[in-house]
């Protein structure tokens, strides 16, 4: 068995080519990226609020999805439900990576009282169930865009700040970060030049766990009331659901089911792809 | 060291956690929060009103009191009353939790037998297209929205074919009202908890001790349920101790949507209606019984396993 030298990320990309599913998953995620910049600039779905049909059409050749209450087509309201998802996706995860990694990263390299002070945050946070958590906070901050975002960021961090705090522990003792002292390197050089891009496989596999927890998390919000408001998402267009299923009409329901099973599989997949091909300790194994 | 002095120990190390749970709730819903009076007075409250329920909430309090008053209550769960029905909190959730335990305890419990089985299959058959196909479909199982097989498990198995109850409570004749929510629950339990289960068993059969079980002679099956089930069983007890405290807090979602008046139906209701007090509580409340049970979870730590050494 010969492995390849090269670093990581080479490896690691190498890896995760063979995988067919994970390259699938990959294509599917950039297509829904696109999908939601389309919307965003108005490419797509910029009329999804005007009155395309009778209300409550099933599904045809002319409306794939057919439409909803007011005759809004919900392939439409589909698309700009992506528009929502992946913001929040993407926002959360930036947010809550941004937290965990700077607080885990001054925890670890530092030590003794701010490491103290970290670590008793963060297990003051974990003991209070994240669904109350996530629920207090958007309740307090209001509805819309903003409170979601900001509770699901504030929520989510401190799995990964535990791992950045452990991984960056043990790097500090290694030689390479003692020879950048010695040769004058500074706290911050260190911590952002040395140590951070050996634990940035951690993060980049916690970033496609982020994303899709986020995206699910989107939909209870917006059920409990709580999310995005005067635009369709995915979360609204479910619970608008609820009172449409007993005369039938399943089809507002399916779409957004569908649409954020295919995304969400996909990071899932791709997620599992990353780290068995990122973790150092796998490289070279089966 | 004593396991008697360990325990105190350990729950002395507790209080500190104690005050930052008390610290952030005081932070959330005293400071952060918006003004009471705009959601009990309404829009045209006089400044005389406001002034006047401020006093009566205790909210022109000094603030040390203030957050005195949630640390006081996470011990003596007096959490005062309701803002929209008017009731004790505490004899609101006294009500609710026989529901709320009548629809989780099952489910954890049916959960966690049918996953360990399937992840004790899976390790078994690794790398076999069985393996594989169980991770897809534990996956795909967790892709699909809470929401949505709650909607549709009511609307087809309750409402269409008419083999559950829809909605609604009875105690103590709740089977027929609970057994579709159970069901549900521990279709949404399985999928992160075989991945979980079977992670934690794989961890284990790269050891050393299973290659030395192996090269004398011992078979799969006695390596995988003797030796390797009872050390997974650390992380194991692990994960399901910490869970019990959720199964308090009941499924909001599913409790919500059938009808069934247990604590997480309280807690959705309570959001609906801004009901900060019933929230506070709750908040208050799941999270003393996370800190306990973590804090059973390290006992049970030192027990299980003899090589963490009480120091």
């Amino acid at each position: 068995m010969s492995i390849k030298s090269g670093s990581l990320s080479a490896h690691a990309w190498r890896q995760i080519k063979k995988e067919k599913l994970a390259m699938l998953s990959l294509f599917i995620i950039v297509i829904y990226v696109l999908i939601a910049l389309a919307s965003v600039t108005g490419l797509l779905a910029a009329n999804w609020s005007k009155e395309v049909g009778a209300s409550y059409s099933a599904p045809s050749l002319q409306h794939i999805f057919g439409t909803d209450i007011f005759g809004r087509s919900v392939l439409e309201k589909t698309i700009k439900g992506t528009e929502v998802a992946i913001s929040v996706g993407l926002v959360t995860a930036v947010l809550s990576i941004t937290i965990g990694v700077f607080l885990g990263a001054m925890a670890g390299y530092f030590g003794g009282f701010i490491d103290e002070m970290i670590v008793w945050f963060y297990t003051t946070l974990s003991s209070i169930p994240t669904t109350m958590l996530l629920v207090a906070i958007a309740l307090i901050l209001g509805k819309g865009m903003l409170a979601v975002y900001l509770a699901l960021g504030l929520t989510s961090w401190v799995s990964l700040c535990r791992l950045i705090r452990g991984e960056v522990m043990r790097h500090c003792e290694r030689e390479y970060v003692q020879a950048a002292s010695a040769i004058g390197g500074g706290h911050l050089r260190k911590i952002f030049k040395h140590i951070l891009p050996n634990v940035s496989h951690i993060v980049i596999i916690n970033f496609s766990l982020q994303f899709q927890t986020a995206i699910k998390s989107e939909v209870i919000l917006s059920y409990l009331g709580l999310g995005v408001q005067g635009r369709p998402s995915w979360g609204t267009m479910i619970d608008d659901s609820k009172l449409e299923l007993a005369r039938g009409v399943w089809w507002q329901l399916a779409a957004a089911t569908i649409a954020m099973m295919f995304v969400v599989l996909a990071f899932n997949i791709l997620g599992d792809a990353l780290r068995d091909a990122l973790d150092p300790k796998l490289k070279g194994k089966s | 060291m004593n396991i008697w002095t360990y325990i105190l120990r350990r729950t002395l190390y507790s209080i500190p956690i104690l005050l930052g749970v008390a610290l952030v709730i005081y932070v959330m819903f005293n400071l952060v929060a918006p003004n009471p009076a705009a959601i009990l007075l309404g829009r045209h409250a006089t400044a005389q009103q406001i002034v006047e329920l401020n006093h009566e909430l205790g909210l022109d309090r000094h603030w040390f009191l203030q957050y005195f008053d949630i640390v006081k209550s996470s011990f003596t769960f007096d959490f005062g009353r309701s803002w929209s029905t008017k009731q004790e909190i505490t004899e609101m959730f006294k009500a609710g939790a026989i529901p709320s335990l009548t629809v989780s305890v099952p489910s954890f419990v049916l959960a966690t037998i049918i996953s360990i089985i399937i992840s004790l299959f899976i390790a078994y058959y690794r790398g076999s297209m069985a393996d594989k196909v169980t991770v897809f479909v534990c996956v795909a199982l967790m892709s699909v929205s809470s929401m949505a097989y709650i909607l549709f498990a009511q609307y087809f198995f309750a409402y269409k074919l008419g083999w559950f109850e829809i909605s609604g409570y009875d105690f103590p004749n709740f089977l027929p009202y609970v057994a579709l929510p159970i069901i549900i629950s521990v279709v949404l339990e399985v999928g992160p908890d075989v991945r979980f289960y079977r992670t934690i068993i794989l961890d284990e059969i790269y050891q050393d001790y299973v290659r030395t079980a192996r090269a004398k002679g011992l078979s799969e099956k006695v390596i995988l349920f003797k030796h390797v089930l009872k050390n997974a069983m650390i992380p194991i007890i692990t994960y399901l101790v910490l869970a019990i405290p959720f199964l308090i807090l009941g499924a909001l979602l599913i409790e919500n949507f059938f009808g069934i008046p247990g604590l997480g139906a309280i807690t959705i209701n309570a959001i609906n209606s801004s009901d900060f007090p019933v929230i506070k509580a709750m908040t208050i409340l799941s999270s003393v019984a996370y800190i306990i049970f973590s804090i059973i979870t390290d006992v049970l730590y030192t027990l299980v396993d003899p090589r963490v050494r009480l120091k």
